[in-house]
C-alpha cells in the first residue's frame, strides 16, 4: 500500500466529518455512547479500529502521534498502528508522552499527567458497562436513558458480599459528571484516578459502532460504596528498573523456577526516569 | 538483568515476508492466476463477493489468492477495500422477475410458466470423488444446449398473490437505511435486516435457519421459488435525466412460502421469507429466507417463543464474520496489563480465603 493512494489519514473527508460529529456530540454529553457508522478498516476489528478511526478524524498534519499498547510503544500492535499513520498521514511520531499531541492507547493511561494540548484516544472492545449484566443493547440504552444503574450497584454489592471487595480489577466502571455510567476500556483500575485529566479523552469502539468522550476537567468517579471506598491497587513493589513506586507494574517471569520481577508497564515513563537518574 | 523485548517492528516485517513465501507455496508448482480462481473456484468467489458486499469477481479472486484460500480473510480484504470507494449514488431496484435464469426451480408447483430449469447444480450428483479430475487437461464434453426461451419467467408467489393466498408485502421506505453508512440500531426494519443477512456469514445464517427447522422458531417453509441468473443494473444519470443500464450482476433469489394459520391481527394465509444474494449462492439464499421469516414474528403478530432466530439483536449482531473473527482473534493480542490486575486480585482473594479457612480450623 502506498500512502499517496489514500486520503490524508486513510479515511475520506465525509467519513471523518461523520466521526467528528459523533465526537462533538460525545464531548457535549460526557460519558454518553454515541452511535456512529464505523467503517471497515484495513486492520481487524478488535485490533483498535475504533481508536484508529477516532485518531484519523482528529489528526492534522502538524500533529505528533504516540501509540501505546499495554503502556508500551514497542508492542507489535502499537508498532503496526503507528506505522499505519506514518504511511497514510505522514505525521511525526514520538515515544515521549510529553511531546505527543495525540496519543492512541490500548489498556493504559500514561503515568505522566497529560495537558490541555493533548488528546488521548482509547481503543474500546465493549463500550457498554452494563453489557455483562444485560446482553440486550435495546435494554441497556433504556437503562442509561432512565439513569437506571441499580443492576450495576447490585453486582458490586454482591461482589463485596461474596469476596469482601469489589472483584473488578480492570475496566472498572465510572460515573461521568454525575450522570452516565461509563466503561473506561480495559485499563487497570489503578489508572482510574487519571481519568480526571486536563486532556481531552476520546473512546472509540469500532465493531460496536460507538464513540464517547470525557472532556478536560470532567468529574469521573469510580463506583464504590461509602464503607467500601474505591481502591486503585497495584503490585506492592517498586519498579526493578527505575525504582518508581507510583507506576503500574508488569510482572515478568525471568527464569524456569518462576522467579519474577516487576517493571513499569509505561515504557516511556520508565526510560525517562532512568535517563534522569543517569 | 531483564531487558524488555524490543524489535516488534522487525518481527512484523519478517513475519510478513514469511507469510508471502508460504502463500506462494512450492515455487516449482505453477502459480494460480486470477482468471483460474475466478473461473474454477467460482463459488468461493461468489461467497466472497456476497459477504464482502462488493460485486467484482476479479477482485474477489485476488482476495482469495492473497488470503491463501481463507474465505473469511478474503471477505475482510474486500470489505476493507470497499469502504475506501466513493459512492456515486444508488441503482434502481433490480427486477428479478426479468432475470435471465440459469436455474429456476419451485418446490411448490410441479410445473409452471417459465418451467423448471435445473441448471448447473450439485443437487443430483453422487458425491463420489472423481479421480479423473486429478488428471489435468481433460476438458469436459460440451453440455447440450437448448435455445434460450424468450418466454417470461414470472415469480411463483405472484400466482398465490393473485388469489390473495399470500400476504401482500407492505411498501418499504423509498430509500432504505444503509447498513454500511449508518450504525445498526434497533428495532431494525426489514430492509436493514435483509442487508445484514445477505452479507452475513454463510455458516452462521445456515445454522440459524437450520435451528428454525429443528423447532427453535419453526416456520414451515417451502421453497416457493429459487432462481439464479443475471439481472441488469440501472442507474439514473443526472446529466442524462434518465436511467441507463450500467452492468449486469448474477444473483440468487429465494422466496419461501410459509404456512401461517393466522394471528390476532392477520387472517390465515401464506407468508414469505426472502433471500437475495450475489452470485450463485443458493445455500445462503435459502438460509436467508428462513431467517428473514423467523425475524418477522412481530409484524405478523406471532408469538415470540424465545428462539435464537427470532431475536433480531442476537442474529444481526452476530451474523457478520468480519466483526466476529476480529473480536474473537483479538484475544491473542497482548493482555498482560489487564491480566496482571486480575492476577493480583486472585492472589489477594485467595490469601483472604486461605486465612479465613485457617482461622476456622484453629477455632
Amino acid at each position: 500500500m502506498s500512502g499517496t493512494d489514500y486520503n490524508f489519514a486513510y479515511l475520506d473527508e465525509q467519513t471523518k466529518r461523520m466521526i467528528r460529529r459523533a465526537i462533538l456530540k460525545g464531548v457535549a454529553v460526557p460519558g454518553y455512547q454515541v452511535p456512529f457508522a464505523s467503517r471497515e478498516m484495513p486492520m481487524p476489528y478488535g485490533w483498535g479500529t475504533g481508536g484508529v478511526q477516532v485518531t484519523a478524524a482528529c489528526l492534522v498534519p502538524e500533529d505528533r502521534l504516540k501509540v501505546i499498547d499495554q503502556g508500551a510503544d514497542d508492542t507489535t500492535n502499537a508498532v503496526s498502528i503507528r506505522k499505519f499513520f506514518q504511511k497514510t498521514a505522514g505525521v511525526a511520531v514520538t515515544e515521549r508522552t510529553a511531546e505527543a499531541t495525540v496519543i492512541q492507547t490500548r489498556h493504559r493511561i500514561p503515568e505522566l499527567p497529560l495537558t490541555e494540548d493533548q488528546i488521548l484516544v482509547y481503543q474500546v472492545p465493549i463500550p457498554e458497562p452494563l453489557r455483562f449484566l444485560e446482553p440486550s443493547e435495546v435494554e441497556t440504552r433504556k437503562m442509561h436513558a432512565l439513569e437506571d444503574y441499580g443492576l450495576m450497584h447490585v453486582k458490586l454489592y454482591e461482589d463485596i458480599a461474596r469476596h469482601g471487595e469489589i472483584a473488578t480489577a480492570y475496566a472498572y466502571p465510572v460515573k461521568v459528571e454525575g450522570r452516565y455510567v461509563m466503561d473506561p476500556s480495559p485499563i487497570p483500575k489503578f489508572d482510574n484516578p487519571k481519568l480526571e485529566s486536563a486532556a481531552l479523552q476520546l473512546f472509540g469502539a469500532g465493531r460496536e459502532q460507538r464513540i464517547y468522550a470525557v472532556p478536560p476537567y470532567t468529574r469521573v468517579v469510580s463506583l464504590d460504596f461509602e464503607d467500601h471506598p474505591f481502591d486503585p491497587s497495584k503490585a506492592a513493589h517498586p519498579c526493578a528498573l527505575c525504582g518508581a513506586e507510583d507506576s503500574y507494574l508488569d510482572e515478568v517471569i525471568v527464569d524456569d523456577a518462576g522467579g519474577r520481577m516487576f517493571v513499569c508497564s509505561d515504557t516511556d515513563y520508565c526510560a525517562g526516569r532512568r535517563e534522569a537518574a543517569a | 538483568m531483564y531487558v524488555a523485548v524490543k524489535g516488534g517492528e522487525r518481527a512484523i516485517d519478517n513475519a510478513h515476508a514469511w507469510l508471502a513465501e508460504e502463500r506462494r507455496g512450492d515455487p516449482s508448482v505453477a502459480e494460480l492466476s486470477l482468471p483460474q480462481i475466478r473461473e474454477q473456484l467460482a463459488l468461493a468467489v461468489n461467497r466472497v463477493m456476497a459477504e464482502g458486499s462488493l460485486y467484482d469477481p476479479d477482485l474477489a479472486a485476488l482476495a482469495i489468492k492473497q488470503a491463501r484460500g481463507d474465505l473469511i480473510e478474503a471477505v475482510f480484504l474486500i470489505r476493507a477495500y470497499r469502504t475506501t470507494l466513493p459512492r456515486f449514488g444508488a441503482s434502481h431496484p433490480v427486477d428479478t422477475g426479468a432475470m435471465a435464469c440459469d436455474r429456476r426451480i419451485s418446490a411448490t408447483f410441479k410445473d409452471l410458466p417459465g418451467g423448471q430449469i435445473l441448471g448447473p447444480t450439485f443437487d443430483y450428483t453422487h458425491r463420489l470423488l472423481d479421480f479423473a479430475l486429478a488428471a489435468e487437461g481433460l476438458d469436459p464434453p460440451a453440455a447440450p444446449q437448448a435455445e434460450a426461451s424468450a418466454a417470461p419467467v414470472p415469480h411463483v408467489t405472484g400466482f398465490l398473490a393473485a388469489e390473495d393466498l399470500i400476504q401482500p408485502e407492505p411498501e418499504g421506505p423509498a430509500t432504505p437505511r444503509d447498513l454500511t453508512r449508518e450504525p445498526l440500531d434497533f428495532p431494525a426494519d426489514r430492509p436493514l435486516r435483509l442487508q445484514a443477512l445477505t452479507r452475513g456469514d454463510e455458516g452462521f445464517v445456515l445454522s440459524m435457519a437450520y435451528s428454525t427447522q429443528r423447532g427453535y422458531g419453526r416456520n414451515h417453509p417451502f421453497v416457493g421459488e429459487l432462481r439464479i441468473g443475471t439481472v441488469a443494473v440501472e442507474m439514473d444519470i443526472p446529466e442524462l435525466g434518465f436511467a441507463i443500464e450500467i452492468g449486469e450482476v448474477m444473483l440468487t433469489e429465494c422466496e419461501t412460502v410459509n404456512q401461517f394459520t393466522g394471528s390476532k391481527t392477520e387472517p390465515p394465509q401464506f407468508t414469505r421469507g426472502y433471500g437475495l444474494v450475489f452470485g450463485q449462492t443458493e445455500r445462503k439464499a435459502i438460509s436467508m429466507a428462513l431467517v428473514d421469516r423467523a425475524l418477522r414474528w412481530e409484524e405478523l403478530g406471532e408469538d415470540n417463543v424465545g428462539a435464537p432466530a427470532q431475536d433480531a439483536e442476537f442474529v444481526l449482531y452476530h451474523a457478520d464474520n468480519v466483526q466476529a473473527t476480529g473480536f474473537l482473534e483479538h484475544i491473542k493480542l497482548p493482555h498482560y496489563v489487564d491480566f496482571q490486575s486480575e492476577l493480583e486480585l486472585v492472589r489477594r482473594l485467595r490469601a483472604e480465603a486461605m486465612g479465613a479457612a485457617q482461622r476456622e480450623a484453629a477455632e
